[in-house]
């Protein structure tokens, strides 16, 4: 209830958006997501800008909860990939560490043999950089942004409801 | 379980709208949307049944603007009210930085409305959450309707923390935003203290 995850600096930011790019050009992919478990945007690949992140997170996070459900159903720990093939895009989901979210959109341009390959590659450039992403207990590096927040700064977040 | 992001300098909180079958919960998400400053608020999505009943859940993304140079955004989601899906509930329930729990009014929905809020307990316990502890606002909806329980005795029945609580007709959206907004502050203070 009380975990953070802090992406510390623009560094550790660029070298994870890095990662993604590569993932992208490499596998001859459409788009790169990195999420977490609850769906929100930690990274993106270049060239998403067409794409509904916020919703795509949602909806994806919703899908890979779905199935860990499933998988404890079946005595499983989790089903770590997940895909979903459609007419002309498919989705490749790979949940990592149990806490983040690897996406690859792709179309019939590339394989999925392929994406599966670059994506495990892309996987162990991404673990060590997840252990800068600190998860832990509120710590003080948060107190700044909320510690003089009042009534008022709230009560000015919904002027004009 | 808040995500505050340095680098871009935003701040994301998930609030989760817990309660028995046909109580409002939809109906508070559709209102908010409906008034918001499209510029505000992402896509609402809802996956429902064939007869429009929740099925997993309902969606929607709010941008409530800058506090102290972060933006403040929260994720909205319903949980599907009836029994049958409570492995769902669960599953919504996990990264919950609050809850508002809508109660239905109607004499004849308490009983469902007090196993729903032991059922948010359980399910919270199961995520390693308290019940006595995470942010939470009490709705007391559809207080247009004849035959309605007193807020009196809601609150005895429900209201053992004492936290924020409001009458509504969600689906006039009285109350809708006074919700919000409790829920709003009651995270905001508890990332704070």
């Amino acid at each position: 209830m009380d975990e953070f995850y802090f992406l510390m600096d623009e560094e550790i930011a660029s070298k994870i958006e890095a990662e993604l790019n590569r993932l992208k050009d490499e596998s001859n992919s459409k788009a790169v997501f990195l999420l977490d478990k609850n769906g929100q945007t930690i990274s993106c690949s270049k060239d998403t800008e067409g794409y509904d992140k916020t919703s795509l997170g949602a909806l994806i996070a919703g899908n890979v909860a779905a199935t860990g459900g499933l998988a404890k159903l079946l005595g499983e720990k989790e089903f770590s990939i997940l895909f979903h093939e459609g007419e002309n895009e498919h989705i490749h989901i790979n949940l990592i560490n149990q806490k983040f979210i690897l996406v690859v959109i792709f179309d019939e341009s590339t394989s999925l043999g392929l994406v599966r390959l670059r994506v495990k590659k892309a996987i162990n450039n991404l673990i060590p950089l997840f252990k800068t992403i600190n998860n832990k207990k509120k710590s003080n590096e948060s107190k700044p942004i909320f510690e003089d927040i009042t009534e008022e700064d709230i009560e000015r977040l919904f002027q004009g409801e | 379980m808040s995500f505050i992001n340095y680098s871009t300098k935003e701040i994301n909180c998930k609030i989760v709208y817990y309660g028995p079958g046909l109580c409002g919960k939809t109906t508070n998400l559709q209102y908010i949307y409906s008034k918001t400053d499209p510029k505000m608020r992402g896509k609402m999505i809802s996956l429902t049944t064939e007869i429009e009943r929740t099925l997993f859940f309902d969606f929607m993304p709010l941008s409530l603007g800058t506090i102290k140079g972060f933006k403040l955004r929260f994720h909205l989601y319903t949980v599907p009210g009836q029994i049958f899906y409570d492995a769902s509930r669960k599953l919504i329930l996990k990264g919950a930085d609050g809850v508002v729990f809508v109660a239905d009014s109607q004499v004849d929905r308490m009983d469902a409305n007090l196993d729903s809020f032991d059922n948010l307990k359980d399910n919270l316990a199961e995520h390693g959450y308290n019940l006595d502890i995470i942010p939470l606002v009490l709705q007391y909806n559809k207080r247009d309707l004849p035959n309605i329980i007193p807020v009196s005795e809601l609150e005895k029945a429900l209201n053992y923390r004492k936290v924020p609580s409001f009458e509504a007709i969600a689906v006039k959206g009285v109350g809708v935003f006074d919700t919000l907004k409790a829920i709003v502050k009651e995270i905001i203070f508890k990332l704070k203290s």
